[in-house]
């Protein structure tokens, strides 16, 4: 782009006129513009997703050229009326700032940021809501076994028919015990797992995201969840197999009921702060509620990981409920030391 | 000088960096949001569907009889479909959550959706976009799109009482970005950020370094024109950037006008043929003045100011 076609073949003296007539704030305009140009074509490339053609050298110079051009916007504001000029360095301040501050970890980082201290902080940072959830989650077991042991047609309403099969209320010892045990030629274990494990985070991914309703529907999810707990229990306590269901469930139960509760807690989080924000707004307090749950979700999500990988293969390949309860109360001991002793703080925490 | 920005459709709000520059940002229409939402979903359910195609033959060329035996108990699934069946379990679940993030995390903080339609995601408080951010803002996406979709489809079938109290209170967080002065959507509520337009001014060329400008003298006519303090004291910034669009736009017709509304004021005699010389002289030179004041401490907004 000509920027100056009139100083274009003039004479030496010619310029040095016009150098000398010119306003102050073209003489500021021309010292800085090649900064400005520069910033300009960095950002331009790197806006259209060509990374690879900005040297090291310039991406290094980013966050200095962003300043430099930002305090050229100040001064121009306080020198100088000429709008055009004062529209794009707004605007290109705008564009920078967009970079500089814009999401810049990379997923390794990010991991040991988050495997290293973040995730079990941000855990204990909502245990209030932990501690409430627990008890809501403890409730609905208790009130699901209470309902279907004064009427077993409780249990068909906790229990949906097709997840039931032949765990219904009057089913033999021997039907129900098949059904927790020697199913180790299975095939299809991994496809198994995976379903399990999309099939739960969604779950879990609603739970968290209901609690901006003011965390009543979290309330809800949870307890209608642990009913079922609660009934299934109550079937096999019926027959006499309480040992084996125990096991049964434990060996993933303690890692999936788990992150359920983070879940559920994480969604009460954000619904307590919006009703109780203190002294922040109920915006600020909202957004501090979010992103400190956004961690204990992504966490969340990656025990419902191992918790399918444990249900899909470890239910299956291990037979035993010693095994199975060993395996279950590892886990439980695993998570509650790593979320609760383990305190490092995290190494260099992304703001600046 | 609010009287000087044009009159725009989509509200600007002002953003305070952490060097402390505050900066005019224009939110993102809701029409440009719902635009980009409705590019991305067609990009992840066409991406979605040849995948599954692809995956589906791969399976049906590899084991002819194992799609009708499938649902059959103590079937033996081979090792490679069983790769595939994983394969496309993970695919659906990555796409729904993971091509958001992936894409705002990036660092446009755009999904193409966004960048086609030209709106891109940013913190409200001016600081960094974080990770934790981009991560809460779509984990809601669930509520907000599948819930009420899904809701609105079941419920036609359905004659429950409470269906109708059960829509207008999913539609609540869909329509979530309509009844709130920053048009967040909950998403952008509970994750600090907010969706903005993204900006893209060139540098035009500064109107005072032309010859004329800078000497005063006119290339047609070999005038100088050279403005006293007293004539260049009527007017204020608010007429300068008026005259800075006139010259910008360059229109014939506007210049004549303008020039002749200046020479009126003056009380000079108007001529004709060397407009531009002479407004351009008359722009730096009322630019030089009031550039000084402010230099100074004194603005002058306009030509009723003082």
């Amino acid at each position: 782009m000509a920027l100056f076609p009139a100083l274009r073949g003039k004479s030496a003296a010619d310029e040095a006129a016009i150098e000398a007539v010119a306003l102050r704030s073209d003489r500021f305009r021309q010292e800085r513009e090649a900064d400005w140009k520069r910033l300009e074509l960095i950002v331009t490339r790197m806006e259209n997703g060509r990374l690879r053609k900005v040297s090291d050298a310039d991406l290094l110079e980013l966050p200095v050229l962003y300043r430099t051009v930002a305090s050229s916007l100040s001064v121009a504001r306080e020198t100088s009326l000429d709008a055009a000029t004062l529209a794009y360095l707004e605007s290109l301040v705008k564009r920078a700032w967009f970079l500089v501050y814009g999401p810049r970890t990379t997923l390794w980082g990010w991991l040991r940021r988050f495997f290293g201290g973040e995730w079990s902080r941000a855990v204990r940072a909502i245990t209030p809501e932990i501690l409430i959830a627990l008890v809501l989650m403890v409730a609905g077991t208790i009130v699901g076994w209470q309902l279907c042991a004064q009427d077993p047609d409780w249990y068909y309403s906790f229990v949906p028919p097709d997840l039931a099969g032949e765990r219904v209320p009057g089913a033999s010892a021997a039907t129900l015990r098949d059904g927790l045990f020697g199913n180790t030629g299975q095939t299809g274990l991994s496809i198994f797992a995976a379903s399990l494990f999309t099939h739960n985070s969604s779950v879990a991914i609603l739970c968290y995201a209901l609690g901006f309703a003011f965390g009543v529907p979290t309330l809800m999810l949870l307890i209608q969840n642990t009913t079922m707990l609660g009934g299934i229990l109550w079937l096999y306590h019926g027959v006499g197999l309480d040992y084996e269901i125990a096991g049964w469930l434990a060996i993933h139960g303690t890692t999936e009921l788990f992150a359920i509760l983070l879940a559920g807690a994480s969604g009460l989080h954000i619904g307590r702060s919006m009703v109780f924000p203190g002294t922040k707004t109920v915006l600020e307090a909202a957004a501090t509620a979010g992103q400190r749950t956004a961690v204990v979700m992504a966490g969340v999500v990656f025990m419902l990981l191992v918790a399918g990988l444990l249900e899909g293969f470890g239910r299956q390949l291990v037979d035993t409920t010693e095994a199975r309860l060993a395996i279950g109360g590892g886990m439980l001991v695993l998570w509650l030391a790593y979320f609760f002793l383990l305190r490092r703080s995290p190494p260099g925490s992304e703001a600046e | 000088m609010s009287r000087a920005v044009p009159a725009r459709s989509n509200p600007v709000r002002q953003l305070v960096t952490p060097e402390g520059i505050a900066l005019p940002v224009t939110l993102a229409s809701r029409g440009s949001r719902f635009g980009a939402l409705m590019i991305d979903l067609t990009i992840i359910t066409v991406t979605v569907i040849v995948v599954m195609v692809v995956l589906f033959y791969s399976l049906s060329g590899l084991y002819p009889t194992l799609m009708s035996t499938l649902g059959e108990e103590k079937q033996e699934i081979p090792g490679v479909a069983q790769f595939i069946i994983i394969l496309v379990v993970l695919t659906l679940f990555l796409f729904r959550y993971g091509y958001f993030l992936f894409f705002e995390l990036g660092a446009r903080g755009a999904t193409p959706g966004k960048r086609m339609t030209g709106i891109r995601i940013a913190a409200r408080d001016g600081g960094r976009l974080s990770t934790e951010m981009v991560l809460a803002r779509n984990l809601l996406r669930d509520i907000e799109i599948l819930l009420p979709l899904t809701a609105l489809i079941s419920f036609q079938s359905d004659e429950s009482p409470i269906k109708w109290p059960m829509t207008a209170w999913l539609l609540i967080f869909a329509l979530f970005p309509f009844f709130n002065r920053d048009r967040l959507r909950a998403g952008d509520l509970i994750a600090g950020t907010w969706v903005l337009e993204a900006p893209r001014t060139k540098l035009e060329a500064a109107m005072s370094t032309g010859r004329a400008a800078v000497t005063g003298q006119s290339h047609t006519t070999g005038v100088s024109y050279k403005f006293s303090d007293d004539e260049l004291a009527i007017y204020g910034e608010y007429e300068l950037q008026t005259l800075e669009r006139v010259l910008r736009e360059n229109r014939h017709e506007a210049m004549v006008a303008v020039h002749e509304a200046i020479c009126r004021k003056l009380g000079w005699n108007p001529g004709a043929g060397d407009e531009q010389a002479f407004l351009e002289a008359y722009y730096t030179q009322l630019r030089a003045r009031l550039e000084a004041g402010m230099r100074m401490g004194k603005r002058k907004a306009d030509k009723f100011a003082s």
